[in-house]
């Protein structure tokens, strides 16, 4: 069969808002009176430490029972939570904030079958970004779970650090570096 | 105990073959913002082999005709723009949610960002939205967007284009792009359409104007597909293990 040739990428430009936000794609994945409801906020910072107001953070999760809303996900003896489609997005304010209302996600399986700890996959765009860069959220209180994380564990402990959130107040903060000593660590998927 | 194998690290100015390197210093925003590091190349878990999937009743009526979101008509060009969205073994993606935004017909973005001295049009906002059908087809009608000035370098002007967003069948096929129109003069000088470096994949954001879409007595037809597949790479530096 013969290989279609990618379409390539463009940046989102700083009026991503207009046709990216308000559709049926929210910063909350769960109600706030969801009792298992978690809060996660973050500033995307540039080379500069200046925070990136036009910019997007996506997420993508399982449901806290570690199963992804999605067909090749066909673990069935997991349950599906038909309300979670563990995909949400932020736009960045003036502040360079994102936000987040979701839920802790289960753990789901590396490729050898071990078990990843907690994680959020997130998706980062913005004006001079010309395509989007791809990253990972941990869980503070997860130690035993992160201690064994192959991804977490093939990585450097400074890039390791990069993707920790970390407890403040009663939510969990996790900043994006884009460039510079403290940049987030990014990977190819 | 086993020693744990690293990642392989991909240094992005090696991935060019389709997509525009992360720093392309003639746009000038990729200075401050494109991350420096050798990117991780991840192993595709399940987090990696899925992606947001979307259903029917999601969206409106007029969610993909830009042109009857408000009360009067927009002013400016009617054009049809329709295409597939294909993933790169040919088959067509169903059911794709694709989003769109553009400038209105006088270059204007509705968007407190925007203070080009242009007219806002209060019948366009430019956002539109569809579902790809059963053949991966996608349509909307709108109006062709203006062209307009930025700050990035003396007399810069961004070719007329829509932006486009697409989710493919798993996170890794996410796309964000810019269609452009045929023809059009700008393209020599804009450093965002150039930060691709392969000319044949920049000739895939050009769509096409067709006659036999093109509605008699109504509106221009353009095509623009879509492939959507994984990453290109071939990591040049190998894992080691420490």
């Amino acid at each position: 069969m013969t290989e279609l040739a990618l379409t390539p990428s463009q940046t989102t430009g700083p009026y991503l808002e207009i046709g990216l936000i308000g559709g049926p794609i929210s910063s909350q994945l769960v109600d706030e009176s969801d009792p298992r409801a978690i809060r996660i906020s973050g500033v995307l910072l540039d080379g500069a430490g200046d925070p990136v107001p036009d910019g997007l953070v996506e997420i993508w999760q399982a449901n806290a029972a570690g199963r992804y809303a999605h067909p090749a996900d066909d673990r069935e003896e997991i349950p599906v939570e038909e309300e979670f489609t563990g995909f949400g997005r932020s736009s960045t304010d003036d502040a360079g904030r994102f936000a987040f209302v979701t839920i802790k996600p289960g753990r789901v399986p590396w490729v050898d079958g071990r078990l990843q700890a907690p994680h959020l996959v997130l998706g980062v765009f913005a004006r001079g970004l010309l395509k989007r860069v791809a990253t990972r959220m941990y869980f503070p209180d997860e130690e035993a779970a992160n201690a064994e994380d192959p991804v977490l564990g093939g990585l450097e402990s400074e890039e390791r650090a990069t993707l920790l959130a970390r407890a403040e107040d009663s939510a969990l903060r996790f900043d994006i570096v884009l460039q510079g000593r403290a940049q987030t660590t990014f990977f190819l998927v | 105990m086993q020693p744990e194998t690293m990642f392989g690290r991909v240094p992005d100015a090696a991935l060019t073959e389709t997509d525009p390197p992360l720093l392309y210093p003639d746009y000038v925003g990729t200075r401050l913002r494109a991350p420096k590091e050798p990117l991780v190349l991840l192993p595709s878990s399940l987090s990696e082999l899925t992606g947001p999937v979307y259903g029917d009743g999601a969206l409106g009526e007029a969610d993909a005709d830009l042109t009857r979101q408000h009360a009067g008509e927009p002013l400016g060009e009617r054009i049809v723009v329709t295409g597939r969205v294909l993933g790169s073994d040919g088959t067509p993606l169903r059911g794709q949610l694709v989003e769109i935004w553009q400038a209105n017909a006088a270059g204007r973005y509705r968007h407190a960002v925007d203070t080009h001295d242009a007219p806002l049009d209060p019948n366009f906002t430019g956002w539109g939205r569809c579902l790809t059908d059963d053949d991966g087809t996608y349509r909307f009608t709108t109006v062709l967007p203006g062209a307009y000035p930025w700050g990035n370098h003396p007399n810069a002007w961004r070719p007329k284009h829509i932006h486009f967003s697409l989710f493919g069948r798993a996170f890794p096929e996410r796309l964000v792009t810019q269609m452009y129109f045929p023809g059009d003069p700008l393209f020599p000088f804009d450093p965002i359409f150039n930060s691709i470096r392969n000319e044949g994949a920049r000739q895939r954001l050009v769509s096409r104007f067709e006659l036999e879409l093109t509605q008699p007595d109504w509106a221009l037809g353009f095509r623009f597909d879509i492939v959507l597949g994984g990453r290109e790479a071939t990591p040049l530096e190998e894992p080691h293990v420490d």
